[in-house]
C-alpha cells in the first residue's frame, strides 16, 4: 500500500509546519512505517483515510498524533545504549551458558524498521562473543511495512545515519563506503534475515526467540491489544527468555506473568517464576 | 562539564556552542590547534574536545596527535567533527587518539549521542 503523493506532500508540509523537520521526497517509507500503526491503533482502513480526515476537518488530536508518531522515536544505532548493555553484560552470558549443549540462540527484532537495531544485535555479538559463528544463530527482523524492511536488507545508510549513535569503531569494522553512503559489510548482513509482519495479525513462525526487542511499538496500540501482543510474546518466547520495551512502555497492568529485570537505569522482562536466575 | 572547541570557523563554534550550552556545558574555544593547546594548558578542567580537521597553522589531526603524546590529557576525550567523510579518514583519526568521530553537518541529538558514546551520558542534560 503505496503513500499517495499528494498524502505524502499534505503530511510533510504540515510536520514541516509544526516541527520544522523536513520529509523530503524520497522519505514516503518513514511516513509509511510511522503512521500504518497509528492509522491501525485509530481504526482508520489505511493511512490514506486517516491523512483524508486530517484534511477534512483538520482535528488537532489527530494531527498531533501524527506529527508525534513522525517526529518521535527515530532510531539509530545503539539507540538508548543500556539495552545492548544488558544484552552483552548480562543476558547473553547467561544464555550461552545455558545453551552451550545446543548451540543455538534466537533473537528477534519485532519492529526492525530500517535495520539499525538488528545490526546494532549483530555487531554486539561479533564484537564480544565471536565464537557465536560456529553456534547456529538466528536474528530476525520484521515489520509491518515492506519500503523499511528493503532498506533494512540492503543495509545501506546515509551520512546522516551513521552519525546517530553508531561508535567511530564499529563504523570502520563493520561497515565500508559505498559512494557518499555506508554500507554494512555482507558478514554482518548474512547473520540477519528479514520478514514482512503485522503484529495484529497471525504471527506465523517467529521461532522461539531467546531475547525479544520490541521497543517503542506497544505504544501506538490500545490496552486490549497490548494485552494480546504481550500473551502472544509469552507464547513463544522461550521460558527463559527476555523481552526488551521501549523506555516508555511497560507490561505493568497489561500481563501479570512479567517481571522486570533492571539494569542501570533501564532493564528488560522475564517470565514470572521462570527465570532461572 | 568543560568543552573545548575548536575550529577556525566562527559561525561552526557558534553552533556548537550554542548546542553544547543548551545541554548545560562550559565552552571554551579556540580557532585552530596551537591556540587550542595553549587554551588547555590554562583549562586543564576540559573533559572533551571538539576537534575540526582543516585548519590553518595547527590542524585537528596534529593538534590530536600533540595531546595524545602528553599524559597530563590521558583522560580527556577528543571528538574529531569535521567534513571529512572517507574512511580513510576515520581510520586516522582513530589510529592518531581521537575517540569519537562526528562527521557534519550534524544535530543536537547527534552529539547527545556520540557524547553518550563516550561515557558522558547524563552529564549533560
Amino acid at each position: 500500500m503505496a503513500l499517495e503523493e499528494q498524502d505524502f506532500l499534505y503530511v510533510s508540509k504540515m510536520v514541516r509546519e509544526e516541527s520544522a523537520i523536513v520529509l523530503e521526497k524520497g522519505k514516503e517509507y518513514l511516513v509509511e512505517s510511522r503512521l500504518s500503526p497509528l492509522a491501525q491503533q485509530d481504526g482508520y482502513a489505511s493511512i490514506k483515510e486517516m491523512v483524508q480526515k486530517l484534511r477534512e476537518t483538520g482535528e488537532l488530536v489527530l494531527k498531533l498524533k501524527i506529527v508525534d508518531a513522525l517526529t518521535t522515536n527515530e532510531t539509530s544505532f545503539f539507540r538508548d545504549l543500556k539495552p545492548f548493555e544488558m544484552l552483552q553484560k548480562e543476558l547473553l552470558p547467561e544464555l550461552i551458558e545455558k545453551r552451550k549443549d545446543q548451540k543455538r540462540l534466537e533473537i528477534w527484532c519485532a519492529a526492525a524498521s530500517t535495520g539499525q537495531e538488528i545490526y546494532t544485535i549483530c555487531m554486539t555479538i561479533r564484537e564480544n562473543f565471536p565464537w557465536l559463528r560456529d553456534w547456529n544463530v538466528r536474528i530476525l527482523g520484521t515489520d509491518i511495512n515492506q519500503e523499511v524492511l528493503d532498506k533494512a536488507r540492503r543495509g545501506v545508510y546515509s551520512q546522516i545515519e551513521v552519525n546517530r549513535g553508531l561508535p567511530a569503531t564499529m563504523l570502520i569494522k563493520y561497515f565500508e563506503k559505498s559512494g557518499i553512503d555506508w554500507k554494512i559489510k555482507d558478514d554482518l548482513k548474512s547473520m540477519t534475515e528479514f520478514r514482512k509482519m503485522n503484529l495484529i495479525k497471525p504471527w506465523g513462525s517467529v521461532g522461539r526467540p531467546d531475547v525479544i526487542f520490541m521497543r517503542n511499538v506497544l505504544i501506538y496500540f490500545d490496552t486490549d491489544t497490548k494485552k494480546e501482543i504481550l500473551g502472544k510474546v509469552r507464547n513463544i518466547m522461550q521460558p527463559d527468555g527476555f523481552l526488551f520495551l521501549g523506555a516508555a512502555e511497560t507490561t505493568l497492568n497489561l500481563d501479570e506473568n512479567y517481571v522486570r529485570r533492571t539494569y542501570d537505569r533501564g532493564g528488560c522482562y522475564t517470565l514470572k517464576g521462570k527465570d532461572a536466575k | 562539564m568543560k568543552v573545548l572547541i575548536v575550529d577556525d570557523s566562527s559561525a561552526t563554534r557558534f553552533m556548537i556552542r550554542k548546542m553544547l550550552k543548551e545541554l548545560g556545558c562550559d565552552v571554551v574555544e579556540a580557532e585552530n590547534g596551537k591556540v587550542a593547546l595553549e587554551t588547555l594548558s590554562s583549562n586543564k578542567d576540559v573533559e572533551v574536545a571538539f576537534v575540526d580537521w582543516n585548519m590553518p597553522v595547527m590542524n585537528g589531526y596534529e593538534l590530536i596527535q600533540e595531546v595524545r603524546k602528553d599524559a597530563e590529557y590521558n583522560n580527556m576525550k577528543l571528538m574529531m567533527v569535521t567534513t571529512e567523510t572517507e574512511m580513510t579518514q576515520v581510520v586516522k583519526a582513530i589510529e592518531a587518539g581521537a575517540n569519537e568521530y562526528l562527521m557534519k553537518p550534524f544535530t543536537k541529538e547527534m552529539v547527545v549521542e556520540k557524547m553518550a558514546l563516550l561515557g558522558i551520558e547524563g552529564a549533560v542534560q
